[in-house]
């Protein structure tokens, strides 16, 4: 019924209309001037609200300043964010006098030379000079923004001074996302996406887990080999013996996978810790690393200024030092329960919107105290 | 191109399987406006999401029924609204459609010839648009629902069938349809740059054709030379999908199930993409630059300031466009080093689009300005390009770009710079061609009140982006819910979906005026915006070859406006130099 009506409506809307165009159009050749004639009356009315519009325009960009700044993201919380941030608030701040230069310039030419009666235009086909100095300016500003630019981008991707940071694996999959600290030794052991199972969420390769895996699939092999040899179906017995095949060469990789590993870094990954909640000791810096397991996520932490992309099969990484605990940022927000978090920036699927890891900023002797009561990798395989 | 104009024409010879540069460049028309229509529902429903996430809205179910259950849309449903929307607006409207038309329409009206280089490749070029767009939307009718990986595609969300519902039967239609479109549009594109090369008419040199056909020019040589990369890699991700090659994939396990692929890169696709994605930008929007120009110079009635200049920073905005692609890439996890010369490439396409910007305030300078719809989306066309390019400075910055990469700042810059100018340049285009296309005028009061409903709204809805990236809102994402630290931003998300919600509901006005005036619009006469170009000394009806005598003479160039010594105000083309008058380029 209320769609019947709305369609009703919608007709009326529409007779109605064309009506009062045909008015429109009567009373035009009425008068002898055609409607879609621009008078001199046209130009003057929206010359004026061309005017009218650029300063409301101009107004409301200062009203949504006024009423949203608040909102936007507060100080960073991490050492070379303030970089970013200087760079950001010159560039915000220069294009915001270009535009609050050229949009009234464009409003105002607008308004100034509507069209009138008995005024001829100028004739006037270009000025090199003019058209010099517009290119050399645009030129020289962005030669400095460039060259400032660079500078502040080459001292954030800077990795010449990492060797005592302090390593920590950030692990994105559909939809949440894992951190993996290096332990005592402070390197991380190798991992790969086939040794993922149930205890060791991030495929990562050490002694114990080549040990859990193959002892799996020497349990299927076992059984493999009973189903077939109790099998007499002829075409059944094919099948198994294809899938003991498939579980025989899967061994085998799992065991070059291992050879291939360094024995120290298989060592390496005993002492590292999977959580899921980040912790960061506050002014140590931090080499943060990221894989993916599935598709690609990106891990965006916006108080830090830190964002990287997680790709499956590659490797990315990104350095930076947290300065302001979450005591210290909430009094800076002024807000108690507020918390640093870890977002995925990159679309993954329908849970994309909500894939989040807390992150916890706090003094080096907390963060030793929190990471001492965590479970090392090896010790999980232990129960 | 025979001159015999009096062969019969049926309907279908007419209307369908017509082979006349007007009549295709009416059927690109039609079809983008229909494709951009249903983005434009897709981005009012998503925007209701957003602005109320999680409630229900009878709105919502009427228009997807189970995939918003109750009145809830399905996350998978959003993404999957935002991808078509995405490749809608992108491919079919701004680029097969803008181009399409007025690539058509113009470039034999303008260069003076009796019609396109091939006439039947350009029926082709349109059919090929039509088949595309129509298996497009039939991925809409797709069980496990349409592409939603993003319009971008990224491997493996889009490689791996079980990544996500999407990724299934509706990704592999998108494929299709996009390497049919390719197909059109190279097409097309090849037909527009063998014409204006080979076709002109006697006098027409290249320095003499109006701005308009520069834009086409480059537009063409640009999706020439780009989409036939992108149809690499669109091949290479079907054959990651379907023969188990690894191009994209390495290293995965997916719901569970390790797969066998290894050693390929997603960022592989990334490259090949972007290196079509970026020119895109300006094939979306150089033929809108170009309709502005041809806009602004005749209803200042004024020539363009500094045409030189002009196509010079055609010239190199397309050249430039192709050496900044991976500015889209700067944290994917490349070198630091290609970052920075991707931002220093990048930054210096402002220059040439600083050079555009002031020529054309300086073409408005002391000018005797005619407002007709048309020139209004014009000046909208030069205000949005400004405001929307002054934010490319922030996103080009490699060092900026961390922190607001994927936010809705980007959403906000691109949709301003790209998005709104290409549409204001179609908008105008329309309003000022559409008596060469349909020999009737559109409603000038109705195209009044388009524009300033359109402005307001189109702001209303992308400035206010701007504070939602620079808040850290990453976009694509189904609700904000999910962080306490974007609850403030539930206002600013109102704002914007109000003003979306106005935003499509005015398109009305334009769609009733256009559809109204196509068959009860004012007769048109000959040259109705006194203008220079050629297009406007072809009689108003549509004939088979254009001119019904011989194809005029070019004398001078398209811009003599106001120029002393003449009694009226422009000099058209045709017009021969007199004894004592210099040419003015």
């Amino acid at each position: 019924m209320i769609n019947f009506l709305i369609l009703i409506s919608l007709i009326v809307v529409l007779i109605t209309l064309s009506q009062i165009i045909r008015i429109f159009e009567i009373s035009n050749k009425i008068k002898n001037s055609r409607e879609s004639d621009i008078t001199y009356k046209d130009n003057d009315r929206q010359g004026k609200l061309l005017l009218t519009f650029g300063f409301l325009f101009i107004a409301s960009f200062f009203l949504m300043n006024a009423k949203w700044t608040k909102s936007l993201l507060p100080i960073s919380a991490s050492e070379h964010g303030h970089e970013i941030d200087l760079l950001m608030n010159i560039s915000l701040g220069l294009i915001i006098i270009v535009f609050l230069i050229l949009q009234p310039v464009l409003f105002y030419f607008s308004y100034k030379y509507r069209g009138v009666k008995n005024r001829k235009a100028l004739f006037i086909t270009h000025n090199n000079k003019a058209e010099i100095i517009w290119t050399i300016i645009p030129g020289i500003v962005l030669t400095v923004l460039i060259i400032y630019g660079l500078q502040t981008w080459s001292k954030v991707m800077d990795r010449s001074n990492i060797d005592d940071a302090l390593v920590i694996e950030v692990y994105g999959r559909q939809f949440d996302w894992t951190a993996r600290y290096a332990g005592e030794d402070n390197f991380l052991g190798n991992a790969n996406v086939r040794f993922i199972s149930d205890a060791n969420i991030l495929g990562v390769i050490s002694n114990d887990s080549y040990k859990s895996q193959i002892f799996n699939i020497n349990k299927k092999i076992d059984k493999l080999k009973n189903q077939i040899s109790g099998e007499k179906n002829y075409i059944k017995k094919n099948q198994l013996s294809k899938r003991y095949e498939k579980m025989i060469s899967k061994k085998l990789r799992f065991s070059t996978l291992k050879e291939k590993t360094p024995k120290d870094l298989l060592k390496a990954a005993d002492d590292d810790i999977v959580v899921r909640e980040i912790h960061l000791p506050v002014n140590k810096k931090i080499h943060m690393k990221f894989r993916a397991q599935d598709v690609i996520h990106s891990a965006y932490m916006p108080h830090f200024r830190v964002q990287m992309n997680c790709v499956p099969g590659m490797n990315t990484d990104f350095v930076f030092r947290p300065t302001l605990t979450t005591e210290e940022m909430r009094k800076e927000v002024k807000n108690e329960d507020f918390d640093y978090v870890l977002l995925c920036n990159k679309v993954c699927g329908g849970a994309h919107y909500n894939m989040q890891i807390k992150i916890i900023v706090e003094s080096e002797e907390k963060f030793n105290q929190w990471i001492s009561g965590q479970t090392k990798f090896a010790l999980s395989y232990l129960n | 191109m025979s001159e015999n104009h009096n062969h019969s024409e049926n309907f279908f010879s007419k209307y369908i399987f017509s082979i006349d540069h007007k009549m295709i460049a009416k059927q690109f028309l039609i079809t983008g406006m229909t494709m951009g229509i249903i983005a434009m529902v897709m981005s009012a429903l998503f925007r209701l999401q957003l602005a109320n996430p999680g409630e229900p809205n009878q709105i919502l179910s009427f228009f997807l029924g189970d995939w918003a259950q109750g009145g809830v849309m399905d996350p998978n449903m959003y993404l999957a609204l935002v991808t078509i929307h995405g490749t809608l607006m992108v491919f079919f409207l701004l680029t097969g459609g803008l181009s399409g038309t007025f690539a058509n329409l113009l470039i034999p009206l303008q260069i003076g010839a009796r019609d396109m280089a091939s006439g039947f490749i350009n029926a082709l070029s349109y059919w090929f648009f039509f088949l595309s767009s129509i298996i497009m939307l039939s991925s809409l009718f797709v069980e496990s629902g349409p592409a939603s990986g993003g319009w971008t595609i990224y491997p493996p969300l889009s490689a791996v069938p079980q990544a996500m519902p999407g990724s299934g039967l509706g990704m592999t239609l998108w494929l299709i349809s996009m390497t049919l479109f390719i197909v059109s549009s190279l097409l097309g594109g090849l037909n527009y740059i063998v014409t204006i090369l080979n076709l002109r008419t006697k006098g027409m040199t290249m320095a003499r054709m109006p701005l308009t056909m520069w834009a086409i020019f480059m537009t063409a040589i640009l999706g020439v030379l780009s989409f036939p990369v992108l149809v690499s890699a669109v091949l290479l991700l079907v054959f990651d999908r379907s023969f188990g090659t690894s191009f994209y994939l390495s290293d995965i396990m997916i719901q569970g199930e390790v797969l066998a692929n290894s050693g390929g890169s997603p960022v592989l696709f990334e490259h090949l993409f972007w290196f079509l994605g970026h020119p895109e930008v300006y094939i979306v929007l150089l033929p809108a630059l170009g309709i502005t120009s041809e806009v602004i110079a005749t209803n200042s009635r004024k020539p363009i300031f500094g045409y030189r200049a002009m196509v010079g920073s055609i010239f190199a905005i397309g050249f430039l466009s192709f050496i900044v692609w991976a500015h889209h890439m700067f944290i994917s996890g490349m070198s630091p080093f290609l970052g920075s010369v991707f931002t220093f490439t990048t930054l210096l396409i402002a220059i040439p689009s600083a050079v555009k910007a002031f020529n054309y305030l300086a073409t408005l300078w002391k000018g005797n300005l005619q407002f007709t719809p048309a020139m209004l989306f014009s000046i909208g066309l030069v205000s949005t390009f400004i405001t929307g390019g002054l934010t490319g400075l922030i996103l080009g910055d490699s060092a900026l770009d961390i922190n607001v990469h994927d936010t809705y700042f980007v959403v906000g810059h691109f949709h301003i710079v790209m998005g709104l100018s290409a549409t204001f340049g179609a908008f105008a285009g329309i309003y000022h061609w559409f008596p060469k296309m349909y020999g009737r005028m559109m409603n000038k009061t109705l195209g009044y009140i388009h524009f300033w409903l359109t402005i307001v709204c189109a702001y209303g809805v992308f400035f206010p982006m701007h504070y939602l990236g620079l808040a850290g809102l990453p976009r694509r994402y189904y609700s904000n819910t999910a962080f306490p630290m974007f609850d403030d931003l539930v206002n600013i998300n109102s704002v914007v979906t109000f003003f979306a919600a106005t935003a499509a509901i005015v398109q009305l006005i334009f769609l009733f005026n256009f559809i109204y005036s196509i068959f009860r619009g004012e007769r048109a006469v000959m040259n109705p915006w006194k203008s220079n170009t050629l297009e406007w000394t072809t009689p108003v009806e549509r004939i088979h070859g254009n001119w019904p005598g011989k194809i005029p003479q070019v004398y001078r160039w398209a811009y003599d406006y106001s120029k002393p010594g003449s009694e009226k105000d422009f000099i058209p083309q045709n017009i021969p130099l007199k004894s004592d008058e210099s040419e003015s380029l």
